[in-house]
């Protein structure tokens, strides 16, 4: 038996190395403007209350971003909408000073790091910026979190008949943790899905689980990216949309368990 | 939502490795917190440590994946015949049709924290042997139960600290319901850490003692480490009686602080409502209420206030915290382990360490085990972040006569 979900992109929120939003990112997708890999420049998040804001990390500010962008082009009330986080790893940064802490003689670690090292932080900072008491699914899958991201959200949707805000984010370890788990930069996606279409909707979506092999891009700087960056696995579905026409594209998943999708232009 | 069955189940946490040895503790009252003696931590508080993790042997083809999370994982996987019923499930379905959804807070990251005791001293380097995707990484425990039964199919971690393996039900419960597998692997696995406790104790949330829900002078967590899964699969026609279901699942977020609950329990009374609402039950119907329950002052306040609000005062209730510790990212699914055996032993187990009730939490707080039929009852985990999620299971016998008195009402 397979399954096919459908649901409707109502918004796309996209930043990441040499791409600063999705709509300037549309170009560099489609092949009109060479891409160029150039550091992730993260927005300051305007939506936070300043205590909040000082204390947030990359990871918050970014998924802040990417949500930003694709709740206003979603024209959605975000006070209701649940969501999805997916994220490869935490706050690297923070889990270093923590580790290098708890690896020292004072061993005193600060609340504020503690209550920022749990995986779940950037949703509790995303909840009380917007003020969205829905349910937030908050996840982990490894290489695979982009893809385990966006079956709970779909999942969401076609089972419990609601829209919900996907958003798919990572950062970098510093050293020695880089050497381990060497991500680049930062990256994250955003997508508002849908159960109908709407004046807003951008596209239709219809999933299954497959064992073609992954879409790989012929560009070589966005190839690297899609592989150095757990979100960026997502950028070959922002491809397809950016190029306009009806097509299936197959997103890399769990080892050689893979999601096709059929994206339909609205 | 449809509910959906329990088909095997197991816990193993300080109380006891397995159903026979939680039951046993849970009817004598038993708890199994001592003062920390874990790793080289020191602090003055009680822990709930599950004895011989260190033991457990990993396969050689996982060995990349050895860490204590990992291996407390596959000891709890290996009690109560619990991996035999999953491959039963594998062969009937298909190893690309079982998923694997799991909860955990700090996931392996004991190996890490010890890894930077040893950084190179020149480059600053970690150990060679230190392998952070299967250890640290917060899917290393999905991975490692998916890799244990050599699935092909969806798997994730949920990880939203103290609801992570609560609200693993709810995923599966999606993750079935569209079709795309036929069953689930859920629990929650999380283990004693240093992160956890130099840090509970930085929020100065750690009990001096054994912890002590609802009580009065209450004054802080003792944290425990457990491993919990039940087996999820659409209900068959024939059920026996005693089979334990999920009913109904609510989950919010308190939009409100990173580390205090919302002081009127807003989101956790809106998770009780969702759950109820999923369930299509009232208040009335529940039987009893496995609280979430930390001895935390600010918890427990918030969250007799949720429950009042929704079930007023007289519905039994306790938290199983005074007897296991606060598992954390395991702690929903051992709790739904201990709801499924108070719903088939008939009885409420009592809520350990606590001398006298706070009088301001005016809740019917269970001290003493007590036998008692149950049909269905409700097991709240909330979190940091604000995160809530309220399950609710039951027996299939009320739960078809149940049905069949509602079919009557609608004609």
């Amino acid at each position: 038996m397979t399954s096919q979900l459908t649901a409707y992109i109502d918004g796309i929120g996209l930043i990441g190395p040499g791409l600063n939003d999705w709509v300037s990112s549309y170009a560099i997708l489609t092949g009109q403007q060479a891409y160029q890999s150039i550091k992730t420049i993260i927005p300051t998040p305007a939506l936070l209350p300043a205590a909040e804001r000082r204390r947030a990390s990359d990871m918050v500010k970014l998924t802040l971003a990417t949500s930003m962008q694709a709740i206003s082009a979603a024209k959605l009330e975000v006070a209701s909408l649940p969501s999805v986080f997916s994220f490869s790893n935490g706050d690297g940064i923070n889990c270093h000073t923590i580790c290098e802490m708890l690896a020292s003689d004072d061993r005193q670690i600060s609340p504020t790091r503690f209550h920022n090292s749990v995986h779940n932080a950037t949703a509790g900072y995303w909840s009380i910026a917007t003020g969205a008491m829905p349910t937030s699914s908050v996840l982990c899958a490894f290489d695979a979190s982009f893809g385990a991201g966006l079956l709970d959200a779909i999942t969401q949707v076609v089972v419990d008949d609601t829209p919900c805000i996907l958003m798919a984010s990572d950062t970098p370890y510093p050293e020695p943790m880089f050497s381990k788990r060497p991500i680049p930069d930062n990256c994250g996606i955003a997508l508002v899905l849908a159960p109908q279409a709407s004046v807003n909707t951008i596209a239709q979506i219809k999933l299954s689980i497959t064992h073609a092999n992954a879409y790989q891009f012929n560009d070589a700087g966005l190839e690297a990216l899609r592989l150095a960056i757990p979100a960026a696995r997502g950028l070959p579905l922002l491809q397809a949309i950016a190029q306009k026409k009806m097509q299936t594209v197959v997103l890399d998943y769990l080892d050689n368990t893979r999601l096709a999708i059929e994206v339909t232009l609205c | 939502m449809k509910p959906l069955l329990l088909s095997h189940f197991t816990a193993t946490s300080c109380i006891g490795r397995g159903l026979q040895q939680t039951l046993e503790a849970l009817r004598q009252g038993r708890h199994a917190l001592k003062p920390c003696d874990f790793e080289t931590v020191d602090l003055p508080t009680y822990i709930g440590e599950v004895e011989g993790v260190d033991e457990v042997k990993l396969a050689a083809t996982m060995t990349d994946y050895h860490c204590r999370n990992n291996r407390l994982a596959q000891l709890g996987l290996e009690q109560d015949s619990f991996n035999n019923a999953v491959n039963i499930a594998v062969e009937k379905y298909g190893s690309a049709r079982v998923g694997v959804f799991i909860g955990t807070s700090t996931s392996g990251i004991l190996e890490t924290e010890i890894a930077f005791r040893h950084r190179d001293a020149i480059t600053g380097s970690l150990p060679a042997d230190f392998i952070y995707s299967k250890t640290q990484n917060t899917y290393s425990v999905a991975d490692f139960v998916r890799q244990y039964f050599q699935l092909t199919g969806p798997s994730v971690v949920v990880s939203s600290a103290c609801s992570s393996s609560a609200k693993v039900f709810s995923v599966a419960r999606r993750m079935i319901e569209s079709g795309l597998v036929d069953a689930a692997v859920v629990g929650g696995v999380d283990t004693l850490c240093l992160t956890t406790l130099y840090g509970f104790n930085a929020l100065g949330l750690l009990s001096p003692q054994a912890c002590r829900p609802y009580d009065a002078t209450r004054d802080g967590i003792s944290i425990g480490e457990a491993a919990a899964f039940a087996l999820l699969e659409r209900p068959s026609a024939n059920l026996e009686k005693n089979a334990v279901l999920l009913l109904g699942v609510g989950e919010s977020n308190d939009a409100y602080h990173m580390s205090s609950p919302h002081p009127e329990g807003l989101g956790a009374r809106m998770a009780m409502q969702q759950a109820l609402k999923s369930a299509g039950l009232s208040p009335a119907e529940i039987d009893y209420i496995n609280l979430h329950g930390t001895a935390t002052p600010s918890n427990d306040a918030a969250e007799a206030k949720a429950v009042t609000s929704v079930f007023g005062h007289n519905t039994p209730c306790n938290s199983s915290k005074g007897a296991t510790g606060h598992t954390l990212g395991a702690a929903g699914a051992v709790e739904a382990v201990i709801c499924a055996l108070a719903l088939q032993h008939a009885f409420i187990p009592g809520g350990l360490n606590t001398k006298e009730v706070d009088p301001a939490l005016d809740l019917n707080y269970q001290l003493k085990s007590l036998n008692q039929p149950l049909a269905r009852v409700m097991s709240n985990s909330f979190g940091f972040g604000g995160t809530n999620c309220s399950l609710i299971f039951g027996l299939a016998g009320p739960y078809e006569s149940h049905c069949q008195q509602e079919s009557v009402v609608d004609q």
